[in-house]
C-alpha cells in the first residue's frame, strides 16, 4: 500500500563518540537545521501541554492573577450537565458517523478500483468536497437544509416526503451534521482505501478464482483482511475528528436547538473564550484529550496485535 | 479488462446499475456546489421560490457586489491569502531543513528528537488551545508587552498569531524526512569530497530534487491555512483581522440571513483551493495517500 517508493535504509551512524572534526561540524550544522522546528515545538506544543495541565488546577480569567484551586475544576466537571451533554453528543455523533464512513468509503473505494472507463472523473468529483472549507460547506448546507425553500426538503417533496425542519428540531439537527461531515470527509477516505487496495496483490484473486471462490468469498477472505491496516487508520482518524467536532456545530446550529448539538469542543470554547473560565476549560480540554489519547493508543495497540501494523 | 467483458444481458444490467449508482453519488457530491453558484447568481425574488427553480431565469452579479460592499470582504480575502502563503513558505523552508537533517545528517539524539517532534501529532489540538492563546498574548516585547509579557495584547490580532504556531508543523518535518530518505547518498559524499558546506549540499543538491514533495506539502499547507477557523476565531477579535472563514459569519443579522450575498461569498471562499485542486489534483491525493500509507 506504499504510495511512495520504499525508503532506503537510513545510513548507519558510526558508533559514538563523535570524535572526528567532520562529524562534529556535521552535527553542529544539523542542530542549526532543526532548531527552528524544535524551538517552535517547545513553545507551541510542549510548553502548552504542560501549561494546560497546570491551568486545569487553577482559576484564570485573563484579567486577574492565576489562582490555585486544587481539584475544584475536576470536581465541578463531574456535575456539569452541559459538558456531559457535549461529550454524549459527540459519542452519539461518532456512533453514527464512523460506521457510515467506513461502509461508504470502502464501497466507493471498491467501486472506483474496478478497471472501468471514467473512474478518474468520479474520483475527482468525489474528492471535490474535501478541498472545500468546512465553514463554506456548512454554510451552503445550512441553506440547503432550510425548512421550506431548501433543496433537501424540496427534493424530498418530489417523492411525497415532508422533510423535517432539519436544523431547528433537536431530533434531526445531529443527522444534518452527520450528513454534512460525511459528504465532506468521504473523498479523502476513498483515496486512502484506493491506495490500500492498490497494495493487494492481484495473484491472490487469481489464485482464489482458480480455486472457485465466489466474489463475496474473495471480498471476505482477501480484500477485508488485506485492508485491515487501512480500515484501522480510517477509524482512528474519523474518531479523532469526531471527538473534536466543532465547525459544523458552530455554523449550522450554534450547538442547538436547546443543547442538542453542543459538542465537547464547543463547551471548551464557550467556557474558555466567551465566559473566560480558562482554568475550568483547561480541565475540560484535558479530560477530552485523555479520552482521545486512550482511543489512539488502544487502536494503535489493536492494530499492532493484528500483526499487520 | 474491457475486452474480456462479454455483453450478456446480465452484464449489461450489472454495468448500468454500477454506473447509475456512481452517477447518483456524483450528483449528491456536486449538488451543493451547483446550488451555491446558482443561488449566488439569482435575483433575490427567485431565491425563495416554491417550487424550486433549478436553473436561474435571470443571471445577476449583484450579490457579488453586495458581498464585497456589505462586509469588508476584500480585506478578509487579503488577510487569509497572506496568512496562508506565509504558512506555506515557513513550512516549506523549516520543514525541509529539519526533515533533511533528520534524514541525512548524523548527530547525537537524532532519533529521540525526531520522535519527540512526531509525538506532537498525537496531542489533540484542543488541549493546546488555551495555553497557546495565553502564550501568544503574553509574548515578551510584542504588541505593547514589556519584557515579562505584561501590558499589551502580545501577538494576538497579528498575522503571527496564525503563522507562528504552525510554522514548522510535525507533518511537514515528517513528510520531508521521508522524502529525503529516498534520495541516494552518493551525491552527498561527492559534494563533501569537493568541500561543499552542509548548507550548500542541502540547498543546491538535495532541495532541487524535492520539487514534487514540496508541491504536495505546499498545497496541503495552503489548504489547511486557508480553511483554519477555530484558532482564528480565538486569536482575532479585531474585525480588521478577520479571515474569509470568519467573514462568512457576518452575513447573518438578527437571525435573518442574506442568502444571496452569503452564497456569493461562499463561492469566493471556495474558489482558490478549488482552482488549485483542478490544476494540481495529483499533489492533493498524494499527501492523502501518504498519510494513509504511513499511518
Amino acid at each position: 500500500m506504499l504510495h511512495n517508493p520504499p525508503a532506503t535504509p537510513a545510513r548507519v551512524a558510526p558508533a559514538p563518540p563523535y570524535r572526528s572534526r567532520l562529524l562534529r561540524h556535521e552535527s553542529r550544522m544539523a542542530y542549526a537545521f532543526i532548531s527552528p522546528a524544535m524551538i517552535l515545538f517547545l513553545i507551541f506544543t510542549l510548553l502548552p501541554a504542560v501549561f494546560a495541565f497546570f491551568l486545569s488546577f487553577t482559576n484564570y480569567d485573563i484579567l486577574s492573577p492565576i489562582k490555585w484551586v486544587g481539584l475544584a475544576n475536576y470536581q465541578r466537571l463531574m456535575t456539569d450537565d452541559l459538558f456531559r451533554r457535549g461529550v454524549l453528543n459527540v459519542a452519539y455523533y461518532a456512533l453514527l458517523y464512523v460506521p457510515l464512513m467506513i461502509a461508504l468509503s470502502l464501497s466507493l473505494g471498491l467501486a472506483l478500483n474496478r478497471k472501468r472507463p471514467g473512474m478518474a472523473l468520479f474520483r475527482t468529483l468525489f474528492y471535490l468536497p474535501a478541498v472545500t472549507s468546512s465553514i463554506a460547506a456548512a454554510t451552503v448546507w445550512t441553506w440547503m437544509f432550510q425548512k421550506n425553500y431548501g433543496v433537501v426538503n424540496q427534493t424530498l417533496d418530489v417523492f411525497g416526503i415532508t422533510g423535517p425542519n432539519w436544523l431547528a428540531s433537536s431530533d434531526s439537527a445531529m443527522y444534518a451534521i452527520v450528513i454534512v461531515t460525511l459528504w465532506q470527509g468521504l473523498g479523502s477516505n476513498i483515496i486512502i482505501y484506493l491506495a490500500g487496495l492498490s497494495g493487494v496483490p492481484t495473484y491472490l484473486y487469481e489464485a482464489a478464482a482458480l480455486d472457485g471462490a465466489s466474489p463475496w468469498q474473495q471480498f471476505r477472505y482477501i480484500t477485508v483482511p488485506a485492508l485491515r491496516t487501512t480500515t484501522f487508520f480510517v477509524v482512528f482518524m474519523s474518531l479523532i475528528g469526531a471527538f473534536q467536532l466543532f465547525d459544523q456545530a458552530y455554523v449550522m446550529t450554534q450547538g442547538g436547538p436547546g443543547y442538542a448539538t453542543t459538542t465537547a469542543v464547543y463547551q471548551i470554547y464557550s467556557n474558555g473564550f466567551t465566559q473566560l473560565r480558562m482554568g475550568y476549560a483547561s480541565a475540560q480540554a484535558f479530560v477530552l484529550a485523555i479520552a482521545i489519547l486512550c482511543v489512539s493508543l488502544i487502536s494503535m495497540r489493536l492494530n499492532r496485535d493484528s500483526g499487520l501494523g | 479488462m474491457n475486452q474480456k467483458l462479454r455483453w450478456t444481458p446480465w452484464v449489461v444490467l450489472r454495468e448500468s446499475l454500477f454506473y447509475a449508482l456512481l452517477v447518483g453519488v456524483a450528483i449528491i457530491m456536486a449538488l451543493p456546489f451547483y446550488w451555491m453558484v446558482v443561488t449566488s447568481l439569482k435575483p433575490d425574488a427567485d431565491i425563495f421560490s416554491d417550487p424550486i427553480r433549478w436553473i436561474p431565469q435571470r443571471v445577476t452579479f449583484e450579490h457579488y457586489v453586495k458581498a464585497f460592499t456589505l462586509v469588508p470582504f476584500s480585506r478578509y480575502f487579503w488577510n487569509s491569502t497572506v496568512m496562508a502563503l506565509l504558512g506555506v513558505l515557513a513550512n516549506l523552508i523549516l520543514g525541509s531543513l529539519a526533515g533533511y537533517a533528520f534524514a541525512r545528517m548524523r548527530f547525537p539524539g537524532r532519533e529521540g528528537l525526531f520522535k519527540m517532534k512526531l509525538a506532537s501529532l498525537l496531542i489533540p489540538g484542543v488541549v493546546t488551545l488555551i495555553p497557546s492563546f495565553i502564550i501568544l498574548k503574553s509574548f515578551p516585547l510584542a504588541g505593547g508587552n514589556n519584557l515579562l509579557g505584561q501590558g499589551g495584547q502580545g501577538l494576538l490580532n497579528s498575522y503571527w498569531a496564525i503563522v507562528l504556531p504552525g510554522a514548522a508543523g510535525a507533518f511537514a518535518v515528517f513528510f520531508m524526512r521521508q522524502f529525503f530518505r529516498t534520495l541516494p547518498d552518493d551525491l552527498m559524499d561527492a559534494a563533501r569530497v569537493d568541500g561543499a558546506s552542509e548548507f550548500r549540499i542541502f540547498w543546491s543538491i538535495y532541495l532541487p530534487l524535492c520539487g514534487p514533495a514540496l508541491a504536495t506539502l505546499g498545497i496541503f499547507t495552503f489548504q489547511a491555512g486557508w480553511n483554519v477557523f477555530l484558532w482564528a476565531l480565538i486569536v482575532f477579535n479585531d474585525p480588521k483581522m478577520s479571515t474569509v472563514q470568519m467573514g462568512l459569519q457576518s452575513f447573518s443579522f438578527n437571525h435573518q440571513t442574506d442568502y444571496g450575498p452569503l452564497m456569493a461569498a461562499s463561492v469566493v471562499v471556495s474558489l482558490p483551493v478549488l482552482i488549485v485542486f483542478l490544476f494540481a489534483q495529483r499533489y492533493f491525493t498524494q499527501s492523502i495517500s501518504f498519510t494513509g500509507a504511513k499511518g
